[in-house]
Order: C-alpha cells, then structure tokens, then sequence
C-alpha cells in the first residue's frame, strides 16, 4: 500500500476514536466542562498533560531545530522539560488546593480584584492565540504533505474535529482524547527512532544508539569542514542560552493551558502524582528527540559525502519533499557547500521525512502522520479550553452577567470555544511566522506575566493587589514591545530590518526573563509601597499550603502567628 | 476529626520544611540544567561519557533524567512530610468540585 493509502486509514482510525471518545464523555454541567468533575486520575492526566504540552513544535519541529541547531538546540530540550521541575515544586500542588476553574480564578481571587482577574484573563487568551496559531499551522504542513490536499482544508478539517470534541466534551472530552492522542504520538515518534536506532549501531534504544553515532557524526562533520555537531555555542551566545532556557522553562510553568490540566484530578497529591507522570511520558519523547536530530542529519551528511548534491537529487524522498517546497532542490549544484545544502531544507521536515529517508516502510511514515496530527491536535483542544474558560467563565460568567444559570455558562463556554476555533483556524491559514518561533514568543510572555505573580501569590502572603497588577501589565508590556521592536521585519508590514537588534545582547526569544525580572521587582516595590492584602486573602494563603481543609480555628491560629 | 494520630510536627514546622526541601531541589535543578550543561558545558566536553562529551550529554540527555527524578523525589518525600504533620487529605472531606455559583 502507497504512502497516502496507508497515512488515510492511520489518520481514519486515530479521528474516530477521536470522535467516539467524545461522544462517550459529553457533559452536562460547568465543572465537567472546565475541570473534568476534577474525577481525572493522576496516571491518567500525566498523559493528558504530555499531549496538551507536546505540541506541533514539540512533535514535528523541534528534533530538526534540534538537528540544525546541534548543541545549542539543548534550549528547547530542557528548557521544555525543566519547567515541569519548577511547575510541581512552585505551583501544582497549591493551586489544586485552591481549586477553581482556571489561572485568572486564582489571581481574581487571590488578588481580590476583577481586574485582575481581566488582565489575567486577556493575557491567558493572547497567550494561547500566540500559541495555537503554530498548531494549526502544523495540522496544515502535515495534511498538505501526506493526504495531498491543500493547507487550507487539511486546516478546516482539523477544526472540525477539534470542534466536535471539544464543544460536546469540554474538559472531559478533551482530557480522554488526549490521553488517546498521547497514546498515538508517543507510539508514532518512537517506532520509527527504534528502527532508525537499530539499523544504525544494531542496539534499538536511541538513548544509547547515540553513544554511537555522534562520534561518527562529528568526524563527519569534520571531514566536511563543518565544526562538532557537539561543540556549544556556536549558533547562540552562552547568555542567549542561558536566557532562553531560563524564560522556556519559566514560561512552562506559567502557561495556563498546562496549569489547568491540574485542576482536572482529584487531590493534591493526584496533582503532584501528575506532574511526576507528565514529565515521565514527556522525557520519553524528549530524550529521543535528540537521537532523531543526530540521524536524519547524519543520513543527510552521508549520503552528501557519497554522492553530492546531484547525486542526492536521484533519491525518493528528497523528490518528494521538493515537490512540497520544503526542499528547494533547484539552489542544488555540484560541488555546492554542505552548509548550503542544509540551508534549502526546510528544518520542520526533519521528523516527517526521517522514515522515508531511512527506507522504512510505507506504514510507518502514515504512522507518524498521524502522530503529528494527534501532537497538534491535543494541544489546539488545551487551548481551546482555556480561551473558552477565559471568556465564558472569567469574563462573562465572573463579570458581564454573575446572575448566569449552570445552563448558560455551558452554553456561552461553548460557544467561545467555536468562535475560538475559527480564530485559530484563520491564523492557521495565514500563519504569523515559523511555528517553533511564534510558540517561544508565547513563553516569553507567558512568563513574564503569570508566572511571577503566580509563585509570589503562593510564597509570599503579604503580596497585594496594586503589586501583581502592576507587576503583571510591566512585564507584559515590556516583552510584548520588545519582540516586536525585535521582530519587526516579520510581525510588522512593510518594515524589512529589526527595529533593534538585540537588548543588551539578549534575543527576541530570551528577553522574556527582563519582563520576568522587571515583572518581580515591580510587584515587590509595588506592594511594600501600599497595604498589606486584606486578612481573609491572607487566609486563602494559608489555606492552600497544606494538602487537608484547615478549620477556621487553625487559620485564626496563623493568623495570630503572623501577627 | 477525632481518627487523626496526633502529628510529630506543628503546621508551622511542615511549612519551613516544606521551604527547604523546595530549595534543595531547585538548587540541584540549577546546577544541574545551568551549571553543568550550559556554563561548564564547554570544559566538560573534554570528558568522554560513553562516546559523547559530558557536557552535551547533559545538556541533551542527563538533565532531562534529573529532572524526572527530582519531581519524584518532590512527590515521595512531601508524602512523608503530609502524614507527620497530620496535613494531608482524608478520603471523606476531599474537596468538593467547585459550586457552579
């Protein structure tokens, strides 16, 4: 069976059991749809927490970044796994304590303001637009290569199931589907690692595969005049390392889509139990990731050496992926530099053709696929939730109209999610950028804003209202101005060079820890400066640091502690 | 809430310990994902782990193991503390999901 023969019937099955999960989790009341009935088991939501954060980046770009980008691709590595560290220790726990609906619940309340609550909101809607601009742009790349359609369409279908389970579902539906597209993503990027890995050094684990390769590689690299695929820093400077892993895995933390995914189980200790699960299945894919960077570059540089630019004309998938753009074979020449070669080969192709460029068979490559489909899927459905959420239930239910019946909410959450979707799928069509980059953006504000805010919230009683507020629009503004100062060749028409260049040597994609840091200084200088937060805020402090329920006689008991 | 052994710490106490055990993590989280894969990742490279330089074994491999095992040590060891400070959630006062207003 041919490739789109085989991609057709993985991509058939994995929808329908989409579609079948969500007619079997409908829901019927608010807390269904927003937090699941917080009835998700901790294994359970770890693997709900793997899909939701594996994105489309994470899926389909990131082991070619990774490949291109040699050591200082570590960023994305750890700097989408390290955050998990900062997520159980500072976060998890004590916000499933708290126990609400979404992240501007906690900040309203903990804050005692609804403008809080509305800044927080707004942010948490600009921060998974930014975001899931790149997933639908993934679902449209995946589509246009293997089911030969156009982006457009392959874009309208991922909405319409998207819509279909996340409408009837809501959290619920959306939870159970990604505990199935985790199921699909991980099987999908492993299998063809496995195979690549075996063939390669004859041991199957990527892991320890790599032992092998990477010192063939570098002499590889050696031979054709490139520096060590192992050497640091060679792309980015070791701040710029530093900052952009500091502001991925800060931005982790903060991004309310994977917060709210702990609200879903049913105790604290279910909630620490996740994160431990989330990071488990996330290192399985995280840590093959690299073996993939190392072999597709490996093949690629391989068979340069052997045949040349020409010669590698004559293979079946560099003609397949040329007729997608993604290769532009026609800058191709004999005797061209291999640094030329890699620069026409469009870095998100890299997992995608993995499996054709090492002649796996047809099913394979349908396989993973699907994989990127179920990767970017997952994660647009998170978003969904929390734009719904931000909407129907801070804005509308919180604000606009308090008085809205269980019936209405549910009605409004729906229909934010539709109109939700139909944004995204827009930005999918006409996508702002590159997919690894729009998504990094989406962490430098997300930890500027939330993440300061939220950890004070938690850590620091005294923290009040004027400081997180103040704290929350600095850091916001600062990043926001930034990255379009620095990107403005792509993000504003008709300007072709960046309005500056770096600040003070710091990229677009790190000058999220400035807004971090400024965002910290001001809520600290902020709240020294005006009254301390009113006592039953401080109570609610209290209150979520530890696992049980403190009676009122233990939180006067503090509170007379504290002084 | 008569069923509840007396705790060997006071509330106060768990969270102090609760503070420090935070901060052990996240300096061994520091070290290891900065320290030891991007600021020393260059001198550590001269050293052969397996076939690869250390410090892009780290950096690409080892802090990701770290990290997994850090949260697991989070999770077993706040367990720990819950039951001696008699905080943690009993089956039948869990928290009920949230009203709906």
């Amino acid at each position: 069976m041919s490739i789109i023969g085989w991609t057709f019937l993985w991509v058939g099955i994995t929808f329908s059991v989409y579609i079948g999960i969500a007619v079997w989790s409908r829901v019927s009341d608010t807390a269904g749809f927003y937090v699941a009935g917080q009835g998700i088991p901790a294994v359970a939501n770890g693997m709900a927490v793997g899909a939701d954060w594996m994105s489309a980046a994470s899926f389909i770009s990131m082991a070619g970044l990774v490949s291109f980008m040699g050591f200082d691709g570590s960023v994305y590595l750890m700097g989408w796994t390290g955050g998990y560290v900062l997520l159980a220790i500072l976060l998890a726990p004590f916000l499933r304590k708290f126990g609400e609906y979404t992240v501007p619940d906690f900040v309203g309340k903990r804050y005692y303001s609804n403008t809080a609550r509305v800044v927080a909101a707004v942010a948490a809607i600009f921060v998974s637009f930014t975001y899931v601009a790149g997933q639908m742009r993934g679902v449209g790349v995946v589509f246009s290569r293997f089911l030969e359609v156009s982006v457009t369409w392959g874009v309208i279908i991922g909405m319409c199931i998207v819509a279909v389970y996340a409408v009837l579902g809501g959290m619920k539906g959306v939870t159970w589907t990604q505990v199935a597209q985790y199921c699909v993503l991980i099987v999908a990027y492993l299998i063809p690692v496995f195979a690549i890995a075996y063939t390669l050094t004859g041991n199957p684990i990527p892991q320890i595969a790599i032992g092998e390769v990477l010192p063939r590689l570098d002499g590889l690299q050696q031979e054709l005049g490139l520096g060590t695929y192992s050497g640091p820093f060679s792309n980015l400077s070791m701040l710029n390392v530093f900052c952009i892993t500091v502001v991925l895995m800060t931005g982790t933390a903060g991004l309310p889509h994977v917060i709210v995914r702990f609200y879903t189980v049913k105790d604290v200790k279910s909630a620490r139990w996740s994160a431990f699960w989330a990071l488990l299945f996330i290192g399985l894919l995280y840590t093959a990731a690299p073996a993939v960077a190392m072999f597709s570059r490996f093949y690629i540089l391989d068979s340069f050496a052997q045949v040349g630019a020409t010669g590698m004309q004559e293979l079946s998938w560099i003609q397949n992926w040329a007729q997608t753009g993604l290769i532009q074979t026609g800058q191709w020449s004999e005797g061209m530099s291999p640094e030329a070669l890699l620069s026409t080969i469009d870095r998100d192709i890299i997992v995608l053709a993995t499996p054709e460029l090492a002649n796996l068979s047809n099913w394979v490559v349908g396989l993973v696929a699907a994989g990127g489909l179920a990767a970017a899927l997952s994660t647009a459905s998170g978003l969904m939730i929390v734009i719904s959420s931000s909407l129907a239930h801070d804005i509308y239910g919180e604000i606009i109209n308090p008085q809205a019946t269980d019936q209405r909410r549910l009605l409004v959450g729906r229909i934010a999610i539709f109109g939700g979707l139909i944004v995204a799928g827009v930005l999918g069509i006409y996508p702002p950028g590159f997919v690894a980059e729009v998504v990094a953006f989406a962490f430098g504000l997300a930890a500027a804003s939330f993440f300061p805010i939220l950890v004070l919230g938690i850590f620091w009683k005294r923290c009040n209202r004027q400081g997180a507020v103040w704290g929350l629009v600095t850091g916001l503004a600062f990043t926001f101005i930034m990255i379009v100062l620095m990107r403005a060749h792509v993000v504003v028409p008709g300007v072709q060079d960046p309005i500056i260049e770096s600040f003070m040597g710091i990229n677009a994609q790190g000058i999220g820890i400035v807004g971090m840091v400024l965002n910290f200084i001001v809520t600290y200088v902020v709240t020294k400066a005006t009254p301390a937060p009113p006592q039953e805020v401080q109570d609610i402090v209290e209150q979520i640091r530890y696992p049980r329920t403190l009676s009122a006689e233990e939180l006067r008991e503090a509170a007379a502690e504290a002084g | 809430m008569a069923d509840v052994p007396k705790p060997n710490i006071d509330r106060v106490t768990y969270w102090r310990k609760t503070i420090r055990r935070s901060l052990i993590l996240l300096t061994v989280w520091f070290v290891v994902g900065y320290g030891m894969s991007i600021f020393l990742a260059e001198p550590l490279n001269a050293i052969n782990f397996g076939g690869i330089p250390l410090g892009f074994w780290m950096a690409q491999q080892g802090s990701i193991f770290v990290f997994v095992a850090l949260i697991l040590i989070y999770v077993l060891s706040m367990q720990q503390l819950d039951r001696e400070a008699g905080v943690e959630e009993v089956e039948s006062e869990l928290s009920p999901p949230p009203s709906s207003h």
